[in-house]
């Protein structure tokens, strides 16, 4: 026991603190807040206990989930993550790829690439917001003005303004922002795969294409699935690059986060964290089987 | 190799020690903020006001204000509390954190009527009613807007200056280029259409609006123009029907006027449409009168560059929306809060504060000679104006209530609506 306590005791009391402050502002808070979830505040005078609240168990979710406004949201969510995700992979692979053959200046170039995650998404949004601008023929700014002068006018649309695509159009700046990340992470990936293997399925008479089916593929699926989840994850919480290029009452660019924002200055504390639930679910839903996975692998070592 | 890792070493500890320092001095001001606040009692030694005027004609009134309140009360300390952006809803976000943290500012900016009611109802604003009486501001508020600010019997703000919302604003020239005479006014809707039908033809964007809110005020005032002042008051206090025909009717007419505005509305705000009337690319605009503001900050002239009268239908009604101060439970100063809203309920400071911002005083015994023309006018209108509450502006519904109005006018005029549906939403809206 007392070896136990001198093996045991100095960590856990050098961790302890850390320990204590997640357990109170994480979990805790988390647990509050589901608490709320499950209750029917959705008045000013409720918040402060003025008037009587009461548990109404699933409730809440179920008038969300079945209201089409938050049904709009929950596929815009989608659509953002697909079109976000799948942006920041196609370019941040294709850019890694063409930095990893031997090229001049790579420094300059990576920097470049990498520069853009630097912009704070409210500070981007603010330019994209006028990049974006929905105006077209001759009051055309922004994108718009720009593809008229190089001639390719039929490339002209209205952006975040279209009621069913529109929060396609914002994650396009919100993909120029994390491809560099990306693109730095298959780099290294790129990196870490010794040349001898390379060289030996050369020897072997492979073809460019199935050296990179067969041999550089597999060694990158690790980096490519830490990609998805940090990316993933991102778009889920999307909100600050939303907000600073549209306004919480769109319609065309809500978003789980806009409606829980909503819902907060509404003083409707209950829908607001049911909302909350929901998306630490969905994170939750993509994040463990990754944490379970990366477990698994760990152990095998 | 080893040198370098040594400077880097240095630097994160330097780096480590400011953090450090920069940590300790925050929580030293932190500390000394502790000390003075939270007396408690009648302590007027000074009044923390919180508001979202940081800037532009705002501010100015903001300071005038505080101008004529270090006159009156040189013992109590000002203390600003403004907080910027979002055309104030940082400001309330922040409000009501601070509320539900029990931790007010001394008195706070809200606007009159039922916005006020959430406070009202959480318990977190005072009965203002006996200072009405102490500062004998009954006999000089008209009536009909102490009987808009009582609830239950009770007043709980005093209003500083009042705005119009009904106001419609236009290009001259752009208006003389569509063939139309710019001193014509519109008696209908219908009226308004042909001469927003010249201008379209002309090439010019007919009609500007800006994002949600403002798409908002636009339909409050088509709401006010085709159902008159008593049914669109109606709409607030249920005697009115939503579903009705003439809702329906009013409901059309806003779509149209919405096929007449800029296509990157959702994208503007406020200046934004207001600017497209001051360069001419627009004919008319709707907005609230602090627009005056902007013309004036681009050197035009009333008459001359631009014109401004009621929304066509809506004249001989005043669609108001006043800025008034509370009395938070539990303010740390309340005897300065006290002397603040002296202050702002005083006929020096009503002019001072109307003179700069723009607005007009919700005094009726202020001289309505030291004012703009445009002021004159609105004095004039208040005076003998039917009376009705702002939609937009939160005169009229609670937040939440707007927020669902605003959510269903959104999802309207980006397309994702129906008409009928439109109409079901806002009637859902507003019996929640």
């Amino acid at each position: 026991m007392p070896r136990n306590l001198r093996r045991w005791g100095p960590p856990l009391l050098l961790i302890s603190p850390s320990l204590i402050l997640v357990a109170v502002f994480v979990y805790g808070l988390l647990g509050v807040n589901a608490k709320t979830a499950m209750t029917d505040v959705h008045t000013a005078a409720q918040t402060t206990g003025r008037a009587p609240s009461s548990f109404v168990g699933l409730e809440n979710f179920g008038d969300l989930l079945t209201s089409p406004d938050f049904q709009h949201s929950l596929r815009n969510l989608v659509l953002y993550t697909v079109v976000f995700l799948a942006g920041t992979m196609l370019f941040g692979f294709l850019w890694a790829w063409l930095l990893d053959r031997p090229v001049r200046f790579e420094g300059l170039f990576r920097s470049i690439y990498l520069f853009p995650m630097a912009v704070s998404f409210v500070a981007s949004g603010v330019v994209w917001r006028w990049l974006l601008n929905s105006n077209q023929g001759e009051s055309a700014s922004g994108l718009n003005r720009l593809f008229q002068m190089v001639g390719l006018d039929f490339l002209q649309n209205n952006w975040w303004n279209s009621v069913n695509w529109g929060i396609a159009a914002i994650a396009i700046p919100a993909v120029w922002q994390l491809s560099g990340y990306v693109m730095a992470l298959f780099l290294a990936g790129f990196r870490g795969i010794p040349h001898e293997l390379r060289e030996a399925a050369r020897m072997d008479g492979a073809s460019e294409w199935k050296l990179y089916r067969h041999v550089l593929f597999p060694q990158l699926s690790p980096v490519a699935l830490s990609a998805v989840i940090i990316v993933g994850h991102m778009s889920l919480k999307a909100f600050d690059l939303i907000m600073s290029i549209s306004k919480p009452a769109n319609y065309q660019t809500k978003v789980p986060a806009i409606d829980m924002y909503v819902f907060k200055s509404s003083f409707d504390y209950a829908s607001s964290a049911a909302v909350g639930v929901i998306l630490l679910v969905v994170v939750a839903v993509l994040i463990v089987p990754y944490l379970v996975h990366l477990n698994r692998t760990e152990k095998h070592r | 190799m080893r040198t370098g890792r040594r400077i880097t070493a240095v630097a994160a500890g330097i780096a480590a020690v400011s953090l450090a320092l920069a940590a300790c001095s925050s929580g030293g001001e932190g500390g000394t903020d502790d000390e003075t606040g939270g007396t408690g009692g009648g302590d007027a030694s000074e009044v923390e006001v919180f508001t979202w005027w940081a800037s532009g004609s705002e501010k100015l009134g903001l300071d005038a204000l505080v101008g004529v309140f270090e006159d009156q009360h040189p013992d109590t300390k000002f203390v600003n509390g403004a907080v910027a952006g979002g055309a104030g809803s940082a400001a309330k976000d922040l409000l009501q954190s601070r509320l539900q943290a029990n931790d007010p500012p001394d008195t706070f900016q809200a606007h009159a009527g039922a916005e006020l009611q959430d406070y009202i109802d959480a318990g977190q604003v005072e009965d203002v009613s006996s200072l009405y009486d102490e500062f004998g501001l009954r006999d000089v508020f008209p009536e009909d807007l102490v009987d808009r600010l009582t609830v239950d019997g009770k007043i709980y703000s005093i209003p500083s200056n009042i705005h119009r919302a009904n106001v419609t604003w236009a290009n001259t020239q752009v208006l003389t280029d569509a063939g139309l005479d710019p001193e014509a006014t519109y008696a209908t809707m219908d009226d308004w259409f042909t001469a927003l039908d010249a201008v379209k033809d002309s090439g010019k964007t007919a009609l500007s609006v800006a994002t949600t809110w403002t798409q908002v005020q636009l339909l409050e005032t088509v709401l006010l123009a085709d159902l008159g002042a008593e049914g669109y008051s109606g709409l607030w206090d249920g005697s009115t029907d939503w579903a009705s025909a003439e809702v329906t009717s009013a409901l059309e007419d806003f779509e149209k006027l919405m096929t007449y505005t800029n296509t990157d509305r959702d994208g503007l705000d406020w200046p934004d449409a207001t600017q497209q009337i001051i360069d001419g690319q627009a004919g008319f605009n709707v907005m609230g009168d602090w627009a005056v503001a902007a013309f004036d900050e681009a050197g035009k002239t009333a008459g001359t560059d631009y014109v401004y009268f009621p929304v066509p239908g809506t004249d001989g009604v005043f669609d108001f929306l006043a800025d008034s101060f509370t009395l938070p439970v539990g303010a740390p100063h309340p005897g300065g809060a006290k002397n603040w809203l002296d202050t702002v309920g005083s006929l020096d400071g009503q002019v001072a504060f109307n003179k700069a911002k723009g607005s007009i005083p919700a005094r009726t015994d202020a001289d309505a000679s030291e004012f703009s023309e445009y002021q004159q006018s609105a004095i004039t209108s208040f005076g003998e104006d039917t009376i009705v509450s702002s939609l937009a502006h939160g005169a009229a519904v609670p937040v939440a209530t707007l927020n669902s109005i605003s959510d269903a006018t959104s999802k309207f005029t980006t397309g994702a609506s129906d008409l009928a549906t439109f109409q079901s939403d806002l009637a859902a809206a507003a019996g929640a």
